[in-house]
């Protein structure tokens, strides 16, 4: 193996990596708010693909113009199931933890559903977008484009993500409402519109991502499944509660994977992935940048 | 010791082996085979829950990982049987003991974790080990294992022309499952887990040994799952890692306790009985089309029950209700209660 084709795994894998952590951020940031896991993430990603595919489809709107589209779509989705299921659920009295699991788990459920009834199961895919299928050299290193520009997009989207929750007073909200609901509540701040707006913003940045991986993934209604439990294992490796953390746990779940591949036969790449998140977990429980 | 609870667990006692006789005696009434693998289906569930609600319920350690344990029983039993011809009655004790060993070995690390960080850390390992059967060749890989039909024969755990068979062992299973959970309830055991899972510091502090009763719960867990998985292999004839070690397995293991009534006795029994009915009709009514209406309504349910019943089934069906019940039964028919004084 050269050098070369080590360089070349390792660039694709850091772009797939950044890719990971903007599908992770929305996950760590609805988590970081509300102490709440969305088992159905995986399915908010499948239904962005679904959004992304159709608008290209019947409309002809290239990924990249949609992708602002779809993540306003999504925006409001997110709100709407934190106002319609998630905050009933974190209500509950009793069992608290698993009745979050699994409300949002039977909303997966119903989502894959409702995607086999209105879409079928066929696979589907973007054909001929701008980016699709396009390489580009830089100093030898044969990058493809489309996940070039998802990772640049996943950068920008970070940097808004930071300005947005530091500079912003809804984000100032969002952090006061994640340090101590109750006290933001004494000061005239209805928490529910904040958790609503915050299920809003995680869910966008889910679409945001969605959009770019249906350039170069095919669609259908399990798709979410495998990017969802990569999209945990990044958010708990980079430290529950931690949005930096996504992004940090994003790039060594991509160099991971990449790393392994090199290593292991293609169909095994996961298990470093796994690996390496218990034996972060195993040395420092509350993963890389995680508060206790 | 107080009374109240030697009552109440008496009464167990009894509720569960009438209606256990009860159960046995189905299908000398019904003889539709399709009902009766229904039947079994939720035994199976029922059983498999049951042990995954004294890991998961009684000591608060939440697995979504368990069908490792499962995949692991049912893999035991086929490859034995398959490769080296050993009765599957051995291949059940074996994933049991390996499962139980498996578990031990892999609390040690993982019991040091809290909350999510387990969860993710149960439902990756299990990951790890599908991925690996799923790569593992002389196991079948991902074309899996068909255990050869040879006729019927107890000694072989293997009736291709009946599902009554099936229907006594599950139900077995069932009992001893629940069995385990009672005896357990009231053990040494049982009080330490309770104590771990409502405050482990404090249960520390009093001399429990925490890391060990997490071990303990993790080892009887597994080992009836693992039996669990054994026993569908048998009743299936085929396995491969998506079948039986998948995530979904897992979830579906923890749904009847949850929906049931998780850390409860009787919960994870009901959760079975309302839910893989419900699941196995609705599958072959309008899940044949293959589009998922099916899930639409399974989902659905899930979502409601968890919503409107959080602290599970079980509540409507205690005897507290039973007596509310009466009491409203009473204001009705005031009359001859004065004529009786």
């Amino acid at each position: 193996m050269t050098a070369e084709a080590i360089i070349q795994s390792l660039a694709s894998g850091l772009l797939m990596g950044l890719l990971y952590g903007l599908i992770a951020v929305g996950l760590a940031l609805i988590f970081g708010l509300m102490d709440v896991v969305n088992f159905a993430h995986g399915e908010f990603l499948m239904i962005a693909m679904y959004a992304t595919f159709f608008l290209f489809m019947f409309f002809a709107i290239d990924p990249l113009l949609s992708a602002p589209l779809v993540a306003a779509a999504l925006f409001v989705f997110g709100a709407v199931v934190y106002l319609l299921i998630v905050r009933f659920a974190v209500r509950a009295k009793a069992n608290a933890g698993m009745v979050q699991i699994f409300s949002t788990f039977g909303l997966a459920i119903v989502m894959r559903g409702l995607a086999q009834y209105f879409f079928t199961p066929d696979y589907r895919s973007v054909t001929h977008s701008w980016l699709g299928g396009k390489t580009v050299s830089v100093a030898g290193i044969f990058l493809p484009v489309p996940q070039l520009v998802g990772a640049l997009i996943a950068i920008a989207a970070f940097g808004a993500l930071y300005l947005f929750i530091n500079r912003t007073d809804f984000g100032r909200a969002l952090e006061a409402t994640r340090e101590d609901a109750g006290a933001v509540a004494l000061v005239g701040i209805d928490k529910n519109k904040v958790f609503a707006l915050g299920w809003g913003l995680g869910a966008a940045l889910v679409g945001l991502s969605g959009a770019v991986m249906a350039i170069f993934f095919y669609i259908y209604p399990d798709v979410g499944a495998s990017f969802a439990l990569i999209a945990y294992v990044t958010v708990a490796l980079g430290g529950f509660g931690s949005v930096f953390g996504a992004f940090a746990g994003g790039i060594v779940v991509g160099l991971v994977e990449a790393t392994t591949a090199l290593i292991l036969p293609p169909s095994l790449k996961a298990v470093g992935i796994y690996a390496v998140y218990l034996l972060v977990v195993f040395i420092r429980p509350r993963g890389l940048f995680g508060s206790m | 010791m107080d009374t109240a609870f030697a009552e109440r667990r008496r009464r167990d006692l009894i509720v569960a082996s009438v209606l256990a006789a009860i159960a046995a005696t189905v299908p000398l009434f019904v003889k539709d085979v399709y009902v009766q693998n229904i039947m079994v289906l939720t035994l199976m569930w029922g059983a498999l829950s049951q042990s995954w609600n004294i890991l998961s319920g009684y000591c608060g350690q939440i697995s979504l990982g368990h069908a490792l344990y499962f995949g692991i029983g049912a893999y035991t039993t086929a490859l034995l049987f398959t490769k080296f011809g050993v009765l599957p009655w051995f291949g059940m004790l074996g994933g049991g003991v390996i499962s139980a060993l498996i578990a031990m070995a892999l609390g040690y690390p993982c019991f040091r974790l809290r909350g999510h960080y387990f969860v993710i850390a149960t439902i990756v390992i299990a990951e790890i080990g599908l991925l690996l059967f799923h790569n593992w060749d002389w196991a079948g890989a991902a074309m899996g294992i068909e255990i050869p039909a040879r006729g019927d024969s107890w000694l072989k755990f293997q009736f291709p022309r009946s599902k009554l068979p099936y229907f006594y062992f599950a139900l077995v299973l069932a009992c001893v499952a629940w069995f385990v959970t009672w005896w357990l309830e009231d053990s040494k055991w049982g009080y330490w887990w309770r104590a771990v899972k409502d405050n482990p510091e404090a249960a520390e502090s009093l001399g429990v040994d925490v890391f060990n009763s997490k071990m303990g719960a993790a080892a009887v867990s597994a080992f009836l799952v693992a039996v669990g998985g054994s026993f569908y292999a048998q009743f299936v004839y085929f396995i491969d890692p998506e079948s039986v070690m998948g995530f979904q397995f897992s979830l579906l293991m923890a749904l009847p306790a949850v929906l049931g009534g998780i850390g409860t006795l009787w919960g994870p029994m009901l959760g079975a009985v309302i839910l893989i009915p419900i699941t196995e009709l609705t599958r072959s009514y309008v899940g044949g089309s293959g589009r998922g209406v099916d899930l639409i309504v399974y989902g659905g349910l899930i979502i409601a029950i968890s919503l409107v019943r959080p602290q599970g089934l079980i509540g409507l069906f205690s005897f507290k209700q039973l007596a509310r019940l009466k009491q409203l039964a009473r204001l009705f028919a005031p009359k001859r209660k004065e004529v009786a004084r």
